[in-house]
């Protein structure tokens, strides 16, 4: 799995220190193992975003503010996010687990503090993944979005933990063979 | 350039000399934890998308069934039986049945499984409790879990440390509870965001080893990867009957980098609670003293441990909860409600009119047994009070400590203990 180089979405946005709590309530991690049904409930704990799952649009973009995702280690927070159709995560900044667990599962998500202040909810956006560039077609500006450091890029590139620890995984076998 | 602790367990289990804040590095991992929400999606992902058939090391791992079980429901009892074959089929040696184990956080400690010097993760965001007892421990995730199962190893990127250091000594009443929740206040919910926190300082010698488990396990609290104290005599006599393995103790060069340093006059801290809708909205309890409760908890992996219980009973002991009121008591380990029941503890809950539960996490995740109702209000000893964290968005979640819980049940309205019990016995202060 690959991402794409080119994303256009609507801008859903939400503010600072949104917790996991909120992004999918703890009730609904008996569906762990379910993305569609998690991301029917998605933000559902948010005050005033309780149906907000079934109005997003597939690929649509989420915009948070400062310190998005704190709270709980639940890697259900995102994948409560990518089942509602949510294509990227942009935001001010990330709490660190939430952070991990997408780069984890090779979803895209980017910090910028400018693009997060000037996107309103409704905005019109495009994002080139490989440059970190945002453009707001509704406000007709351009936003730029922090680096990762290179293994990170490398585990989006490959699709997240999974395949780079298949390759680990295969590296050992090979080794434990020749050494048989 | 000297390092942090934080640093120098990171190097060693990167297998580097040394590290610097920002470097990423690939690191060996001394010991893991999972439990019933976590194990499932962490086993399935080793197994079926990582093709890993076993895991690196089953004595370095424990699972506990704490968060949904026993099973609140059928769902639930799915995930638990899924986190019960895995870990049978794994061969994992420290696997905590329901009502053999408790909640992961004071399982783990209680068990001498977490140790000083050593490199832990655990699938459950609280996991940085551990860090209290001179080790680097941090929440992950569930295709983590499943990297460290199938590897024994996994990416960090090394943290800044911020060192905050506790002068002088906490007065009468005051708990480590009232501390964090201050400190955490004045940072705020990101004021430690990916940090390493590292706590010292004269006030710290003076407070007991469950009760400095108290303050590392609200570090994510405050947004940070790990909390992390220094070893001494307190860790020694507590992990002496308990420690599972060797250990080497981990100090802080002289010369160590701090981004930032926080001076505290630990003295001067009051008795405080976070107000709803965040850990950091903290309030010196005067504040807030005669909020009416309809319920109170003491629970949790932050302040349900026996030295958590005594000082709820001794407040307790020959009163009543209010009319209008319940209060609901959950150990956090089983060893702890043994040790309760020893002690004469559960009598003194249950003439109170206390409900009291098995070992589980409960109602502190809105999760059974203490749910929240729409615009309820509830005193916990819990570390969480976002919106719905325990239960329905609008229940308003005020953060306490035990003693406080405990009085407040018995008046029917946040209050002082000084108001139920006139001193606290100075063997359990």
């Amino acid at each position: 799995m690959t991402l794409p180089k080119v994303l256009r979405g609507r801008a859903w946005k939400f503010g600072d220190n949104i917790d996991t709590d909120q992004i999918i309530p703890a009730k609904y991690a008996i569906y762990s193992l379910d993305e569609k049904e998690l991301g029917k409930h998605a933000m559902e704990g948010v005050p005033g975003r309780e149906t907000w799952a079934s109005q997003v649009g597939q690929g649509d973009i989420m915009v948070g503010g400062s310190n998005f995702g704190c709270g709980s280690s639940r890697e259900i927070a995102p994948v409560a996010i990518r089942g509602a159709g949510i294509s990227l995560v942009v935001a001010d900044s990330f709490a660190r687990i939430f952070f991990r667990n997408a780069i984890n599962m090779g979803y895209p998500i980017l910090q910028s503090p400018q693009a997060s202040e000037a996107i309103e909810d409704g905005d019109e956006l495009e994002v080139d993944l490989e440059q970190g560039i945002i453009r707001n077609f509704t406000k007709g500006d351009e936003y730029r979005s922090d680096s990762f450091p290179p293994f990170m890029n490398e585990l989006l590139r490959m699709g997240g933990l999974v395949p780079w620890v298949r390759k680990q995984l295969e590296e050992r076998r090979r080794t434990a063979a020749t050494r048989g | 350039m000297g390092m942090t602790m934080t640093e120098k367990i990171l190097a060693r289990g990167a297998g580097r000399d040394s590290v610097r804040p920002g470097d990423l590095v690939l690191a060996k991992v001394d010991f893991a934890m999972g439990h019933d929400l976590t194990i499932p999606p962490a086993g399935k992902i080793m197994r079926e998308q990582m093709g890993a058939e076993k895991i690196w090391d089953p004595e370095r791992v424990a699972v506990t069934q704490d968060h949904f079980q026993p099973a609140k429901d059928a769902a639930s009892a799915t995930l638990g039986r899924l986190t019960r074959e895995f870990s049978q089929q794994m061969g994992i040696k420290w696997y905590f049945e329901v009502g053999q184990g408790g909640i992961c956080h004071t399982v783990l400690p209680e068990n001498g499984l977490v140790l000083p010097g050593e490199l832990v993760v655990g699938a459950d965001s609280h996991s940085c409790t551990y860090g209290a007892l001179n080790n680097f421990a941090t929440g992950i995730g569930s295709t983590d879990l499943a990297c460290v199962l199938a590897l024994g190893e996994l990416w960090f990127r090394v943290p800044e440390t911020l060192k905050f250091v506790y002068h002088n000594r906490l007065r009468e009443w005051v708990e480590a509870k009232d501390l964090i929740l201050y400190v955490i206040g004045q940072i705020g919910v990101d004021g430690a965001r990916s940090k390493a926190m590292e706590h010292t300082g004269e006030a710290l010698r003076h407070i007991d080893m469950e009760a400095r488990l108290t303050m590392t396990n609200m570090a994510i609290e405050a947004g940070a990867k790990n909390g992390i104290m220094e070893f001494d005599e307190v860790t020694k006599a507590y992990l002496d009957p308990r420690a599972k393995r060797a250990y080497q103790p981990v100090t802080s060069d002289p010369d160590a980098d701090y981004e930032k340093v926080f001076e505290f006059d630990a003295a001067k801290v009051e008795l405080g609670v976070a107000k709803p809708m965040s850990p950091d909205n903290y309030a010196p309890l005067s504040e807030v003293a005669g909020t009416r409760l309809d319920q109170v908890f003491i629970g949790s992996c932050t302040n349900s441990r026996i030295t958590d219980l005594r000082r709820a009973a001794a407040v307790l002991e020959g009163h009543k909860v209010a009319p209008g009121v319940r209060l609901i008591i959950t150990p956090s380990s089983h060893q702890v409600a043994i040790q309760a029941e020893k002690e004469g503890l559960i009598g003194t809950f249950l003439a109170a009119g206390a409900a009291w539960t098995t070992a589980t996490c409960g109602a502190c995740l809105g999760g059974h047994m203490g749910v929240l109702g729409d615009g309820e209000v509830c005193l916990s000893t819990t570390n969480r009070n976002f919106p719905g964290r325990m239960g329905h968005p609008k229940a308003m979640v005020y953060l306490s400590n035990p003693a406080v819980a405990a009085a407040s049940a018995v008046t029917g309205v946040i209050s002082h203990p000084s108001e139920v019990l006139k001193q606290m016995p100075a063997e359990i202060r």
